[in-house]
């Protein structure tokens, strides 16, 4: 996305862009399902409407909604930021990790992805001791097996090696 | 009268200290089951329902039921204390309980939920007991074009009622039904809008879009402000309890609006979902605070309570009267019956007293048990908020995947939640109202069945939408809902030339 060229603490995105950029995205969206629904058969069958009816009214009102979004953004020139860089610098450090998480649970499993995740966000953002973080992390994950595992009986995810199998779950 | 004594039949039957303590055990286990997203109601009567094969049908149904009271009583903490829905029906209290705890005010929020739980439930139970034929009769004349046209005006109400751009409210609600077009088509079994991807034959269970919505979305706006935010004062103490129950009746009139939208929601199954939304709508828009809602009124918190309660009570009668689950947890527990060899219907009635009028009685005495235990364990979850943000957003996000994971076992899930995480962000940072894509992505493929079902009906012709007075009422106040941005704006220029600039107001959530 393109980033605001004015100078000083509002240096980040502008609401402004952010808008357009959403509008057309609906409105891609729109087209998208558009399309799909057109070519799964939008028109009436003779067994009634086709499976593609409902979905493309739906998606003409989404592209309808996404253009008025864009010319309203344009004719109303949204001021301010959108978030600036020290609040963008703050949620990446968040959501990218989050991603990692995410993508260590698909290969370690929930469990040992998550006691890491938990020490090591408690330790480097929380700035704790990482082996309070770590005690921390075993005992909350500890809970969650018990709770998850043995209580409800729903089994998680402990991905390709099942590095917990010796549990027995 | 009859109900009267049969309803002390029903007192008589559950009343033994087995029956009580399978009623707090349930309790206990669904406000548990409330609390944690991604395992609702319905997920937690299903898992739990083999635990019963061996009690009496009767013990069975009422932990089974009051499985259900605790997960509608613990939809609401989590709602309140960090803003993540545990039911979806709980979102619409997250619009002012959680800015009340951001507040300190959480102990205050908490009570007036749990009570107006109570209150929805107490009055819907009323209703059940003496009005259980009537109900059942009418809800008998609802068809296809009659459903469709109670969805219409639950979506209506939001373009009309909402105070953001009205564009902005439209993309959002066709985002959710396009999202809940995703997969098997019920009518024609075809694959829908899968694009070759195996996993999304199941299509976009509204959980894991909830859980990324509110749940992630949160957490990347709290980390806006870095890692400062810590849990306010959640303390609850019996003070706390008597001063809100005691600042509570005045606000009897949105309790029982709230409880009448609930019972209707729930009779002809909206369910408790769009009752909560609706109540919110209209307490907004009636209530003299109304312009302060969102930013922490207690009144926004006990519409939606009031109507969800209402809402998830009454659609037990439908179920019972006529085999016709009113919800999701409904159709579960109406398993429940199928498996004991109970047969769901007028019958049951007449053949098997002691299980109807026990079941009755038990929702009498469910939720007063439900609302001492919530409130007795209150301290416990709010003793949650007190602990550090950088421990409690790791943990809220493993919360998440955890609960993106156990809906359908699948590790896609978990991404289209991180993805629905940063649409949430984004959205709410733009003023798109969240809540119409949720409910559209719950309600999005029934309110398709019974347009298609009621256009099969009359071949292709919309006039059915007015074929009767009750359909026909229906839809004339929906469409009337859905102009009423314009003609407002009319009505405005014709008695004062002045512009109304939508995108400056506040959204509806």
């Amino acid at each position: 996305m393109e980033e605001a060229t004015t100078g000083g603490e509002g240096r980040g995105l502008t609401t402004h862009t952010v808008e357009l950029v959403v509008a057309v995205l609906v409105f891609a969206l729109g087209l998208t399902v558009l399309i799909g629904s057109w070519k799964l058969g939008s028109k009436w069958t003779s067994d009634g409407p086709g499976p593609g009816y409902f979905p493309f009214y739906i998606s003409l009102i989404m592209c309808i909604s996404g253009a008025g979004i864009f010319v309203q953004a344009l004719r109303k020139h949204p001021e301010g930021t959108f978030a600036d860089r020290q609040q963008l610098k703050q949620v990446l450090i968040v959501l990218l990790p989050a991603a990692l998480y995410v993508l260590a649970v698909q290969i370690v499993g929930v469990y040992i992805a998550s006691a890491v995740y938990i020490a090591l966000f408690m330790t480097l953002l929380g700035k704790y001791s990482p082996v309070k973080s770590g005690i921390a992390a075993v005992v909350i994950m500890a809970i969650f097996f018990l709770l998850f595992e043995v209580w409800f009986k729903v089994p998680l995810y402990k991905g390709a090696f099942n590095l917990l199998g010796f549990t027995g779950y | 009268m009859d109900e009267l004594s049969a309803l002390f039949h029903g007192f008589s039957v559950v009343l033994t200290p087995l029956n009580i303590g399978l009623m707090l055990v349930g309790i206990v286990l669904g406000v548990l089951i409330g609390v944690l997203p991604g395992l609702g109601g319905a997920n937690g009567v299903a898992i739990l329902l083999p635990l019963t094969f061996s009690m009496s049908p009767t013990s069975a149904i009422i932990m089974l039921s009051c499985i259900y009271w605790g997960a509608l009583f613990g939809g609401a903490i989590t709602s309140i204390l960090f803003n993540i829905p545990g039911e979806p029906w709980s979102v619409a209290t997250t619009f002012d309980g959680y800015p009340m705890a951001q507040q300190g005010q959480a102990g205050r929020a908490l009570t007036a939920a749990f009570t107006s739980s109570f209150v929805g439930a107490f009055i819907a139970v009323v209703m059940i007991t003496f009005l259980a034929p009537l109900v059942a009769k009418f809800a008998l004349k609802f068809g296809p074009p009659e459903f469709f046209a109670v969805y219409l005006l639950t979506f209506c109400s939001f373009v009309g009622m909402g105070k953001g751009s009205p564009f902005k409210i439209l993309a959002s609600m066709c985002i959710g039904f396009a999202l809940a077009a995703v997969g098997m088509d019920t009518v024609t079994g075809q694959l829908r809008l899968t694009f070759g991807i195996p996993d999304l034959m199941r299509g976009f269970d509204f959980l894991i879009a909830v859980i990324g919505l509110f749940g992630i979305g949160e957490i990347l706006l709290s980390m806006e402000e870095g890692l400062a935010f810590s849990g306010k004062s959640a303390k609850l103490d019996p003070k706390v309890v008597f001063q809100t129950w005691k600042e509570l009746p005045r606000y009897w009139v949105t309790s029982l609006r709230s409880a009448a939208v609930g019972i209707w929601m729930g009779i002809t199954p909206g369910g408790a979902t769009p009752a909560s939304f609706m109540s919110y709508g209209l307490a907004k828009k009636m209530s003299r605070d109304g312009a302060k809602f969102g930013t922490g009124q207690i009144e926004g918190v006990v519409a939606p309570e009031t109507a969800a309660h209402a809402a998830g009570t009454s659609a037990l009668l439908p179920m019972l009267a006529l085999g016709i689950p009113g919800s999701p947890t409904a159709a579960v527990l109406l398993g429940g019956l199928l498996i004991w060899g109970l047969q769901p219907g007028p019958l049951l009635f007449v053949e098997q007293k002691d299980f109807v009028w026990g079941l009755i009685a038990s929702m009498y005495l469910g939720n007063i048990a439900g609302l001492l235990v919530v409130l007795t364990t209150v301290p416990l979850f709010a003793a949650i908020l007190r602990v550090p943000f950088s421990i409690i957003a790791p943990v809220i996000i493993v919360i998440c995947v955890i609960g993106a994971y156990t809906v359908h076992n699948a590790m896609l899930d978990v991404w289209f939640m991180m993805a629905f995480g940063v649409i949430g962000y984004v959205f709410k940072k733009l003023d798109y109202p969240l809540a119409p894509l949720v409910l559209a992505l719950v309600l999005g493929d029934k309110a398709e069945d019974s347009f298609r079902q009621a256009m099969l009906v009359s071949q292709g012709d919309l006039g059915i939408m007015f074929a009767n007075p009750l359909v026909g009422t229906i839809t004339t106040l929906a469409l009337l809902l859905l102009l009423w941005p314009l003609l407002a704006r009319g009505w405005a220029r014709i008695r004062k030339p002045k512009r109304v600039e939508f995108a400056q107001e506040q959204p509806v959530d």
